[in-house]
């Protein structure tokens, strides 16, 4: 084996246990992979030291027989994600130089399972954009290019550092967070799969918030098999979170059987949108044929307020927001900025945050800020959430009717350039979500895989929606896709 | 509705974010922009809908009322930009 990098987490893990090769042996493919990568700027701080002492431990461990699934995988950590002593930042100046003096419960649970960090990745700052673009540390670029173009392309986003470094083996997997399809449309984009779990799958905390009852953790990986092994690592309960659930964490690899038969899968007529490319619209076409022809029974379902989820989305994440972003007040952590004589504290607050916060950030906290204020909250904040109320009846209803998965479209376009939305006004780019902000309103758990190429050789992905508390299933459906798509197309390297 | 450039300054200081003067103009385009998006929520009958407070209904668990945690004071303290014999140093706040 030359490229170790390249491994599923399912083919290592395997390896590591025969001995056929050592968790140092494929930390050091996965720095290699990483050093030669920096035109990509998926990572933004790299912990190798760390990963060669993570290695070695899991190779002792490895030795001693019984090692969990993760031990000796290694993996990038979304910079949403406080670690230890590990710069944390959300790709935002407001925290630079933070260093959390915890670890946060997911990347616990990793470590605890023999896991091994490479460093954190690149994101939108405070997770809040769909092309990485808003990121303190710049953009990532995506592995993938247009064929006979070298433009740069974006990743995606908010999770775009997790996708592309996925996509280009520079580990193998990652961590991402899903607010409003932020693990979903990265995944699409870059040809790889992409799991947000069930409200409350997942512990948030130690998870840098954006907003928190949509908020959710999950694993970004090469294969729907990987994502199966990896979610059970992550998700569990945590006397932290009250939001997460006190239930038992199946053996979700294990529901992996291909077998779909006599199952329903539902197409929801309102996501098919108006002015939707061709190419969209047929690879939904021969997703839902495909899961016919592996036994399912395909039919036509309404979702009738899938129109109000964004408009709802873009008042209810804003809001939230805008008060979990209240703690940056330059006190505590992160950047205060230099104060002229006589400035107090309430100049310290408005400077600090006008010199932390980039464009998009300080936009949503001032619209949340405006729908919270007295005299809009009933008409803007209220209205919005018993809109979601209406959404999460939509599936609920549908549900009810004995459909045990949801099939769509992931995104409305492939892979857009970076700097191309650039003039566009902000609501265009949040067009992006349109797909999968539905599935964080009403708490469900959805999963992107990658499913064909566009005309110009980039990556489409589709979804899959499940049932709360049913990702087995769910991992079933993207299982039985995965095999029946076939999907092995991989970016060439240019980097 | 649309937002003028008054309110615009009006929900900067509530958020606490400094605008200058000359970008308050964009700032309550956009910021009108945005609502303008958010207005096709009014289509929607609401009547009789109670709004959600939890996306999946769940009793919040109770514990015991007793400190589990702290005594790291050096540890809450070393991001501060500005910290001083114990404490979290700010600018002056009273006159």
């Amino acid at each position: 084996m030359t490229e170790l990098n390249k491994l599923t987490i399912a083919d290592a893990r395997d390896a590591l246990r025969k001995g056929d090769l050592s968790a140092t042996e494929l930390t050091e493919g996965c720095i290699k992979a990483v050093e030669g990568a920096d035109a990509l700027n998926a990572y933004s701080t790299r912990t190798f030291d760390a990963a060669r002492q993570q290695a070695e431990a899991a190779d002792q461990r490895l030795k001693a027989g019984d090692a969990p699934d993760l031990c000796g995988i290694p993996l990038g950590i979304k910079d949403l994600f406080c670690t230890r002593g590990v710069a944390s930042q959300a790709a935002s100046n407001i925290l630079r130089g933070f260093k959390p003096e915890y670890e946060s419960t997911i990347t616990s649970q990793l470590w605890d399972q023999g896991a091994v960090m490479l460093g954190k990745l690149n994101m939108d700052e405070f997770a809040m954009g769909s092309s990485n673009e808003t990121s303190a540390y710049g953009p990532v670029v995506s592995p993938w290019r247009r064929q006979g173009s070298d433009a740069p392309l974006t990743p995606g986003g908010s999770s775009g550092g997790s996708a592309a470094a996925v996509a280009a083996d520079l580990c193998l997997a990652a961590t991402g967070t899903d607010t409003g399809g932020s693990i979903r449309q990265p995944a699409a984009f870059t040809g790889i799969v992409g799991l947000k779990p069930t409200y409350g799958r997942c512990s948030r905390w130690g998870i840098i918030a954006f907003a928190s009852s949509l908020d959710q953790a999950g694993p970004m990986t090469k294969t729907v098999r990987d994502a199966a092994i990896m979610l059970r690592a992550m998700c569990g309960h945590d006397p932290k979170d009250s939001t997460s659930a006190d239930i038992p964490v199946p053996d979700f690899e294990a529901a992996l059987t291909g077998d779909i038969r006599g199952k329903k899968i539902g197409l929801p007529r309102e996501y098919r949108l108006d002015g939707m490319p061709d190419e969209i619209e047929k690879l939904w076409a021969q997703g839902a044929e495909m899961l016919r022809d592996a036994g399912a029974e395909v039919v036509d379902v309404s979702l009738p307020h899938t129109k109000y989820a964004l408009p709802a989305y873009y008042v209810i994440a804003p809001a939230e927001a805008s008060s979990n972003l209240a703690r940056y007040d330059g006190v505590r952590y992160g950047h205060r900025a230099r104060l002229d004589a006589g400035d107090g504290i309430t100049e310290m607050y408005e400077k600090t945050r006008a010199e932390g916060f980039g464009a998009e950030v300080k936009r949503r906290v001032m619209i949340g800020t405006y729908v919270l204020s007295a005299g809009f909250y009933d008409a803007y904040y209220n209205r919005a959430r018993k809109v979601r109320a209406l959404i999460k009846k939509d599936f609920d209803d549908v549900f009810a009717t004995g459909v045990d998965a949801i099939l769509t479209p992931a995104t409305p376009s492939a892979a857009f350039g970076l700097g191309e939305m650039a003039d566009q006004d902000p609501v265009k780019m949040y067009l992006n979500d349109v797909f999968t902000v539905t599935v964080n309103l009403a708490g469900l758990p959805g999963i992107s895989v990658p499913a064909g190429m566009n005309h110009e050789g980039l990556p489409l992905g589709l979804q899959l929606i499940g049932r709360p508390w049913d990702e087995g299933e769910m991992l079933n459906f993207a299982y039985s896709l995965e095999r029946a798509v076939g999907f092995v197309s991989k970016p060439e390297k240019w980097w | 509705m649309s937002i003028d450039k008054e309110t615009a300054r009006r929900v900067a200081h509530l958020a606490r974010i400094k605008v200058e003067d000359g970008d308050l103009e964009t700032l309550a385009g956009e910021l009108s922009n945005i609502l303008g998006f958010m207005e096709q929520l009014n289509e929607v009958d609401v009547e009789g809908v109670e709004p959600m407070t939890s996306v999946t209904p769940m009793a919040l668990k109770r514990r015991k009322d007793e400190v589990t945690d702290g005594g790291y004071q050096d540890k809450i303290l070393s991001n501060a930009p500005d910290a001083r014999e114990g404490f979290f140093a700010v600018p002056k706040v009273v006159e």
